[in-house]
């Protein structure tokens, strides 16, 4: 009875295991830091850099070599004492705009920024444009008397 | 009829933008070190630890810097392009083996054969990241003043060499 229960719960432990989020692993290193501040910085950091591996995922998600070793080197910069401006410099100034998740705004990225936002405002002019068109009064005209000669031997026809 | 001309007006365009993104590679990004000094660095040798290599040493050349790796499968796939081009000797080919074992290294340009001048040996990937190397194969092209003048993100092509990086070597070659 009694290995049998010890059986049932080693198996629910098991099941458990198969549960947790694969993400949980990711990006686990152990750092310490001397203060909370300090640790909010890294934190942020490895959120807003991107993974230049695996394009769609910032330093913190990802499990690629290249952001093991950017994590690193953000970590060491953090507890050099770096400021959040002179890191993301060093990244940018190795890896271009790309490395960062939100690219800054610049002459080469207007179109970026604001692309969106003027197609959007295209879209609604032209619903505009559509929506206020007078409604074509070529239907309310009445019928020529070739048109209702149609109409009534269509009608006869049932 | 107008009204048929305007959405395939709109669906040209579209298309039009869509075909150019197929031709697009997401995965080379360009390099913000384009017609900047190419990182300072020095490191050991690959086949003497003793002796070191780096920018210093290299300048008044133009030089490739080709990153690789035996784990690096593309590697190997490039490999013989660079064998042919060192034997054209026509400019300076420097390796830098980034994030890879000694023996692993050796082991692999003994079954493939040695292109290299001098290979740099990164082991912790510093000098990759300071060259901003975020896949490898990639090459670097450095001009005599120590300037990066080229960057290929993969593997070369016949065509990459040939048509590409050759003619601007010889550029470069003249420059003073």
């Amino acid at each position: 009875m009694l290995a049998q229960f010890r059986r049932f719960t080693l198996l629910l432990l098991s099941l458990l295991l198969l549960i947790l989020p694969l993400s949980l692993f990711a990006g686990i290193e152990d750092h310490k830091f001397e203060s909370a501040e300090r640790e909010a910085l890294y934190v942020r950091l490895t959120k807003e850099l991107r993974c230049l591996v695996c394009q769609n995922q910032n330093l913190a998600d990802s499990n690629a070599d290249l952001a093991k070793d950017l994590r690193q080197k953000a970590y060491e910069m953090v507890t050099d004492g770096k400021s959040h401006a002179e890191i993301t410099e060093y990244m940018i100034a190795r890896y271009g705009d790309f490395v960062m998740y939100s690219p800054p705004m610049k002459k080469t990225t207007y179109l970026l920024w604001i692309g969106p936002f003027v197609f959007l405002l295209l879209a609604i002019l032209t619903l505009f444009y559509f929506l206020r068109r007078k409604p074509s009064t070529k239907d309310d005209q009445p019928l020529s008397e070739a048109e209702l000669e149609q109409a009534r031997r269509l009608l006869r026809k049932d | 009829m107008n009204r048929y001309i305007l959405p395939l007006v709109a669906f040209i365009i579209l298309a039009g933008f869509l075909a150019a993104g197929l031709k697009l590679d997401p995965r080379e990004i360009p390099s913000p070190l384009i017609d900047k000094p190419a990182p300072a660095f020095s490191v050991p040798t690959l086949f003497d630890e003793t002796q070191s290599i780096g920018t210093e040493v290299l300048k008044g050349q133009v030089w490739l810097l080709n990153v690789w790796a035996s784990w690096c499968v593309a590697c190997r796939q490039e490999h013989p392009l660079l064998n042919e081009l060192a034997g054209q000797n026509l400019l300076t080919i420097v390796g830098l083996n980034y994030k890879d074992e000694r023996d692993d290294a050796k082991q692999w340009l003994g079954e493939l054969g040695n292109p290299y001048t001098v290979i740099a040996h990164d082991l912790k990937g510093n000098v990759g990241i300071d060259f901003g190397v975020y896949g490898v194969p990639e090459s670097f092209l450095i001009d005599k003043n120590g300037q990066i003048r080229f960057k290929q993100i993969g593997p070369f092509t016949p065509d990459d060499i040939n048509k590409k990086l050759i003619p601007l070597v010889k550029t470069l070659q003249a420059e003073s």
